[in-house]
């Protein structure tokens, strides 16, 4: 794999590899050595145009147990805040020799950009644009869904048949997106809950269904519910009136928590809004993925360094 | 004693073949076997002759933003695409919002010689859309200034909008009008539409021009004033203005060349080459926006040449300036979006391209029909070439052209300006040849 | 042309022959652990332990396992991108005798890399390794303890191991190289 820049280019068969392959490195963050020598010397660069700690120390951990070497490269208090462009930038990492660059960037497509440019040879890794894609995001997702059901039989299967609800704002939502793409392509059915203020004008396109009540999505027993982060500056642009009423229609609260099937995974990529999008008590359940998530982030995004830095360049 | 060009056997707008006799600051003569006595020889067969172009919409970027373009460079763009005369837009730093440098620009673009340079006047102070500015001043002022426009910000506020309509009837100007609510476009990076929501990208819906369109053309109904539409872009403008014309409301419009030929699935790969405002709408847009052009909906085409600097295009998708070069290709984008599917012929070109916008703007010696007697300014045009577009083509300061790597209909053979040469054989002829030509022609 | 050099029965000789050196050197099954490098060498050492199971009936129930080495390689970024196998190690392996399995024995870069992949499973006692076919031209000071066949070849010929659980046929064929 050359770059990995979306969910949507991934094809099925593809998709299962890295899953299976992150089900092997699931299995060495069992044993006593949590190390694999893979990547050594390779330098794996993290370019964080934005922050999220807890993505970074993810792709550090999943770098660092490859044995890469790891470059963390904040864009905070850094040149680029001073106004640097991401080629001027693009072009040091090039010279301090990456492998990989990480790229976590306000701006939906820069990673193709970098990736598109010339001004580096190395692979990139999507970890997060704009409003576009988070596809290891959506690969976590994924491979915590797979080993619910499937447990120790998940390699080589998809998601055929399961039924996901993801609920919140589906608009500004790369992690909706690269789940949206990711899931149909493995033979799940997506279905999107949100206020329509917060569902882009034509999903036309989209593999999905689509509705505005959660108390019905709810009542069709999803085999999983993802909530997404409801961020609050979007009631002040007339998104929804205010957060009460944001959760009372919008919110796995206790009573609707209560209402699914006592298998029914409930999913939130994190960082939560206890309360708000999500109540403690689902949160905190058995039914809740939540930790797994995190784990699993580190498997998945070691999967995803190792297929993109083995094997010949251009690959 | 300037020189005079005997342009053998070209053809006119309508089919016919005909020399033309370019001397003594006028066309002399037109018809055929002309004698080429004491006149240098231009050899037109197969080329079409066509009134110079006029542009009603360029960024000439001088003063302010020498960088991307200056008045030299944007006019010898304008030459190499066979242009004779722009209408620089008044988003300049400072801002053409008064007399002072309104006739800076003019003086520039006479002392340059490539074309006429026509400044269009701020509609508000500093492009603020907060106050008037001086429009008598500069429409008294030796610049002429009858279009006035805040292009690059809408006169988003009614009230003002409907001053500046009423306010031009004094002088017989007209507002062109960037139609764009700016609330309905905060952040806005692209077509709002399935492909938006696809790519992540904010959303600049039709509805926000349309919008706009909708109440100008009836603010211009009720105060009887001229109203101008830069950049059509939406099959809903189309209808709105059908609509305005037919209730005999005094409205223009013009459509870019790439409105005509560019759909918004380009924009896939995030390649900020096409980033542009309006932006690049569906494949329905581009049909309706052809369809009105040739029904004359749509008045004009009118490049909205943007010159940008190569890091203003070369960086993620939001950081990316809007706009893109469009002198040197508009009349090849023409031929390959509405010529060559029939939908308009060569004497709608030189209508929508020349005779048109030079009455929209109230400009004179320009869009004249080539004829015994008219001003000297006219594009020689092999309709035949053919060329994979490279900034080899480009001749002003940028290259942020959306074309590069395509291959597009034409070519301008020679263009002439005040009856002396700026292009020929396709090259722009030297600086210092054409500014000489020019103190020449006004002496 | 391919050529087969080994046929069905000759691979089951083999591989009982092999059993029962192993369960000699070993003196017995106690603390034995038999690991296959997929994909056929997890095969032959499933096959291995039913035979060491038969030949003896209270040699440990969970016997062979599987050691996946594609992470130790040393050769990652020069050939195509390799999709690893599961590892599965039936018990810890401190203390074990470990018998390494494999089908051809070539460079010893596989060798040398489940060396590594061993070291951080924990400490055996010993390692010691069986392959089908050792074809020579080692890069790495690395012999087999228990050889099914040895197969001289020239560097250019390729040697192919087929058995039933995968290929749906049991042979090994040698082809290729200078007429």
């Amino acid at each position: 794999m050359r770059h990995l820049l979306s969910t949507r280019d991934l094809s099925r068969d593809e998709a299962i590899e890295l899953l299976d392959i992150a089900e092997d490195m699931a299995d060495v963050q069992l044993r006593e050595v949590k190390k694999l020598p893979t990547l050594r010397g390779r330098t794996v660069v993290n370019l964080f145009f934005e922050d999220s700690t807890r993505t970074k120390v993810s792709f550090e951990a999943a770098a660092k147990r490859l044995s890469a070497d790891v470059i963390s490269f904040s864009a905070k208090g850094s040149s680029v805040s001073k106004g640097e462009s991401l080629k001027d930038t693009a072009q040091t990492l090039a010279a301090i020799g990456a492998d990989a660059v990480v790229i976590r960037h306000g701006s939906s497509g820069a990673p193709l950009v970098l990736a598109q440019s010339g001004w580096i040879d190395a692979g990139v890794l999507n970890a997060g644009d704009g409003t576009h894609e988070h596809p290891t995001q959506a690969l976590l997702d994924a491979f915590t869904l797979r080993r619910r059901i499937h447990g120790s039989a998940s390699r080589g299967r998809g998601l055929d048949g399961v039924r996901v609800t993801i609920v919140g704002d589906i608009l500004h939502s790369r992690v909706a997106r690269s789940n949206v793409w990711l899931l149909s392509t493995l033979g799940a059915e997506v279905n999107l809950v949100a206020p329509p203020t917060l569902l882009p004008v034509d999903l036309a396109n989209w593999p999905v269904s689509v509705g505005y009540d959660l108390d019905d999505a709810i009542d069709a027993q999803p085999d999983a519910v993802m909530m997404l982060r409801i961020q609050l500056e979007r009631m002040h642009a007339a998104f929804f009136p205010n957060s009460r009423e944001y959760s009372r229609a919008w919110g796995l609260d206790d009573e609707r928590f209560a209402r699914l099937r006592a298998d029914s995974i409930v999913m939130h990529p994190g960082p939560m809004n206890r309360g708000l999008e999500i109540s403690s008590r689902a949160a905190d359940s058995p039914q809740s993925s939540v930790l797994e998530q995190v784990a699993n982030g580190v498997s998945v995004r070691m999967a995803a360094l190792y297929l993109l830095l083995s094997g010949e360049k251009g690959e | 004693m300037a020189e005079s060009y005997l342009i053998r056997g070209a053809s006119l707008a309508d089919g016919t073949t005909s020399d033309i006799l370019l001397d003594g600051g006028i066309i002399a003569e037109v018809g055929t076997g002309l004698s080429a006595a004491g006149a240098r020889v231009v050899d037109a067969d197969g080329l079409i002759a066509l009134p110079g172009l006029v542009d009603l919409h360029t960024h000439l970027r001088e003063p302010g933003y020498e960088q991307s373009e200056t008045i030299l460079t944007g006019t010898r763009a304008a030459a190499a695409g066979g242009f004779t005369a722009v209408f620089a837009m008044a988003n300049t730093a400072p801002v053409a919002d008064t007399a002072g440098v309104v006739e800076q620009e003019l003086a520039l673009g006479d002392a340059a010689g490539y074309a006429t340079v026509q400044p269009i006047g701020a509609v508000t102070v500093g492009l603020q859309g907060e106050r008037l500015a001086e429009l008598g001043a500069m429409a008294r002022s030796r610049a002429n200034v009858r279009v006035f426009s805040d292009d690059g910000f809408c006169v988003s506020d009614a009230l003002l909008m409907r001053r500046a309509l009423e306010y031009v009837k004094a002088f017989d100007g007209v507002i062109a009008q960037h139609a764009q609510d700016p609330r309905l476009t905060q952040g806005a990076q692209m077509n709002e539409g399935a492909l938006s929501g696809e790519l992540g990208l904010a959303g600049w819906p039709a509805v926000a021009e349309e919008a706009i369109i909708a109440r100008d053309v009836l603010l211009a109904e009720h105060v009887g004033s001229r109203l101008h539409i830069c950049h059509v872009s939406t099959a809903g403008s189309v209808d709105v203005i059908r609509w305005a014309k037919a209730r005999g409301i005094q409205v223009t419009a013009e459509v870019t060349p790439h409105h005509l030929l560019l759909t918004e699935d380009l924009i896939s790969g995030y390649d900020a080459r096409f980033k542009v405002n309006p932006p690049l709408r569906r494949r329905e847009d581009v049909e309706a926006v052809r369809a009105a052009l040739a029904d004359g909906t749509i008045d004009i085409v009118a490049t909205d040449h943007a010159p940008h600097p190569s890091e203003s295009k070369e960086c993620e998708w939001d950081a990316a300036a809007n706009g893109m070069v469009g002198l040197e290709s508009a009349l090849s984008v023409v031929h390959a979006s509405v010529v060559e599917n029939g939908l308009l012929d060569w004497t709608d070109v030189s209508r929508v391209l020349s005779q048109t916008p030079a009455r929209i703007g109230r400009i004179r010696g320009h869009g004249e029909a080539i004829a015994v007697g008219a001003a000297p300014e006219i594009v020689l045009y092999d309709p035949s070439a053919s060329r994979s577009w490279g900034t080899a083509d480009l001749a002003g300061r940028s290259v942020n052209s959306p074309y590069l790597g395509r291959t597009l209909p034409g070519r301008v053979v020679a263009t002439f300006h005040h009856g002396y040469a700026t292009v020929l054989d396709g090259a722009v002829l030297e600086t210092a040849e054409i500014a000489a030509a020019a103190r020449e022609a006004r002496a | 042309m391919a050529r087969t050099v080994l046929n069905h029965s000759d691979i089951s000789r083999a591989l009982t022959r092999i059993s029962h050196e192993i369960l000699e050197s070993n003196r017995g099954s106690a603390d034995l652990v038999i690991l296959g490098i997929p994909t056929r060498g997890t095969v032959l050492a499933r096959r291995i332990a039913e035979i060491i199971q038969r030949i003896e009936p209270d040699a440990p129930v969970q016997l062979a396992g599987s050691l996946d080495v594609t992470m130790y390689r040393d050769d990652l970024s020069r050939t195509r991108t390799r999709t690893p196998s599961p590892t599965d190690v039936p018990v810890g392996i401190d203390g074990k005798t470990v018998v390494l399995v494999d089908d051809v024995l070539f460079s010893g870069r596989t060798i040398r890399a489940a060396f590594d992949a061993l070291n951080d499973l924990g400490r055996a006692r010993a390692v010691r390794l069986a392959v089908l076919v050792d074809r020579g031209h080692r890069d790495f000071p690395i012999r087999a303890d228990f050889v099914g066949k040895n197969l001289p070849s020239a560097t250019s010929e390729r040697i192919n191991v087929h058995l039933s659980e995968i290929d749906g046929a049991e042979f090994v064929s040698i082809e290729g190289g200078e007429e």
